[in-house]
Order: C-alpha cells, then sequence, then structure tokens
C-alpha cells in the first residue's frame, strides 16, 4: 500500500517535471525541471532495487551534467522570445505525435497481457543481497571489455569538449610551455670572461 | 500492487513527452539536448524494470554503460553548442543550415 502510493506520487511529480521541462518558457527552468525529473527516477529506481544506479544517476546527473547544462545556459545570452517562435504552430503536432507514440507503447504493453510475467509483483531480493556487489561483479568479468571501452569514450569527451572549446588568439601574453622546457643551458647562461684588475 | 508494468508504463509516458518536447522546441539546441536526456532516461526505465522482472543484472550494466555514452554525449554536444554559439550568437538550429555544402 505504501509503495503504492509512493510509486503514484514519484511518477506525478515525473511527468509533471518533465511537461515543466519542454513546456518551460526559460531553459533556466527547463534544466531545473530537468533536475527534479531525475531526482524523482532515482527515487523510481530506488523503489526497482537498482540502488547503485539511483545513486549514480543523482551524483552523475544532477551533480555533474545538470550543473554543465545550467553553466552553458547561463553563460550563453539566448534570445528566448526568438526560441519562442514556432511555439504555437507546433505544439498541436507535439501533442499528437505524443499521443500517437503512447498510444503505440500502451497497445504493445498493455493488448494481450493476461498471463504476461510484468504483470507481476517480483519478488523483492533477498536480504543483504549488496546491488552494487552485483553489479560491480558482472561490470569486471563479463563487460570488462565494455567496462574500458566505456573509459576511452569518457577520456575521448574530455579530450573533445576541451579542445572544441579552446580558443586561441592572437595578442595573449600567455607561455609557451613546450619553448620553457626546451630551453637549453647555453641559451640562458653566459659564462663571462672578466680580467682580474687591481687599481 | 506495483507490476513491472506501471513501472513501464510510466516510461512510455515519460518517451513519448520528450518525442513532443523535440517537437516543440525544434528551435531550441539546448532544449534539443535536454529532451535527449529525458528519453535515454526513459529508456533506462525499461532496461532497470526488465532487470527486475528476470532477476538479472546484465540490464543495469547497461543502463551503467548508457549512462557513461549519455554524460559524453552531453559534454561534447553542449562544446559544440558553445562554439555554435560564438560563431553565430545565436543558439537557433536554422543557424546550423550554414554547415551546408
Amino acid at each position: 500500500m505504501i509503495s503504492q502510493i509512493l510509486f503514484y506520487l514519484f511518477s506525478a511529480v515525473l511527468v509533471a517535471a518533465a511537461i515543466g521541462v519542454i513546456a518551460s518558457r526559460n531553459p533556466v527552468y527547463s534544466a531545473l525541471y530537468l533536475v527534479l525529473a531525475f531526482v524523482q527516477s532515482a527515487a523510481l529506481w530506488l523503489m526497482m532495487e537498482a540502488e547503485f544506479l539511483a545513486v549514480v544517476l543523482v551524483l552523475v546527473y544532477v551533480g555533474a551534467v545538470m550543473v554543465l547544462f545550467l553553466f552553458v545556459v547561463m553563460m550563453l545570452d539566448i534570445n528566448v522570445e526568438e526560441m519562442r517562435q514556432g511555439f504555437t504552430r507546433y505544439v498541436w503536432l507535439g501533442i499528437a505525435v505524443a499521443l500517437g507514440v503512447i498510444a503505440e507503447i500502451g497497445y504493445v504493453l498493455w493488448s494481450q497481457a493476461e498471463g504476461r510475467q510484468f504483470l507481476t509483483v517480483p519478488e523483492p531480493y533477498p536480504e543483504g543481497l549488496s546491488n552494487a556487489t552485483e553489479i560491480g561483479a558482472a561490470l569486471y568479468t563479463e563487460h570488462l571489455y565494455a567496462f574500458e571501452i566505456a573509459g576511452m569514450i569518457l577520456l575521448l569527451a574530455i579530450v573533445a569538449a576541451i579542445s572544441l572549446t579552446m580558443r586561441r588568439r592572437e595578442g595573449l601574453k600567455v607561455q609557451d610551455v613546450s619553448a620553457q622546457v626546451a630551453v637549453r643551458r647555453e641559451d640562458r647562461i653566459r659564462i663571462a670572461q672578466v680580467e682580474a684588475t687591481r687599481e | 500492487m506495483v507490476t513491472v508494468a506501471h513501472y513501464l508504463t510510466v516510461a512510455a509516458v515519460l518517451f513519448s513527452l520528450s518525442v513532443a518536447g523535440i517537437f516543440i522546441n525544434r528551435r531550441n539546441v539546448i532544449l534539443l539536448l535536454m529532451c535527449i536526456e529525458l528519453m535515454l532516461l526513459a529508456v533506462n526505465f525499461n532496461f532497470i524494470a526488465f532487470s527486475r522482472l528476470w532477476g538479472d543484472t546484465v540490464g543495469q550494466s547497461f543502463v551503467f554503460f548508457i549512462l557513461t555514452v549519455a554524460a559524453s554525449e552531453a559534454a561534447i554536444g553542449l562544446a559544440i553548442l558553445v562554439v555554435l554559439f560564438r560563431n553565430t550568437r545565436s543558439i537557433n538550429v536554422d543557424a546550423l543550415a550554414k554547415l551546408k555544402g
């Protein structure tokens, strides 16, 4: 009973936040609604006993990705009115497409649903089973190559993001690190032979 | 009783809302990126629900990889967005028509 109430509460707030994301006038509000949607999703994932992923969702998405989004939204000077052009023209098309998609998925889910296993309540996992341990064991054994490729993808994203946004302007007084490192002793030091004299 | 089908229905609603968002906000690149994040979230819901149904961790491992790729995609997408704004002073999707040819 309590899980039912919690499920409907979290789902309602999640759907309301998603509507807020797509219908807000200001992109900052959209980003904040997206944060709310992620938090509600994390709560729902906790109810599905996926604790590790719920924590990762809050840490990575709310903590990192959405901060990045907010930073970019606030850094760029966006003309909101120009962005809103065509909103009323496309809103009915958007609603029609959404209803179409939900009708299709709903038909697949609920038609001939009798006897399907997803209409049963899954058995709770045994007490003391650590979700993080389970996922860690799976990641480091059978998905090891995929795990390493994921690390490479993250490295690629770092390199790509930095190299895309790096700006080389003329006339900046910056250090040339490679020239500093490559300097030799002879370039800097001159041995002066000074004759010793006596007055 | 909260069955797996309930979670799948929530994921379907979330996915269709984000599809509608892509149609509605088709000029704003930032909102398009946010809608893609919402879509990936809905897909992750399905993976976790079925992983819960079968009692198998493969689905959750897959969600982990999806989160990785989505974070990379957001970082690169926002970097491209910053470069686009620097060049055209706008984030309108129509500005990307300059890329043709």
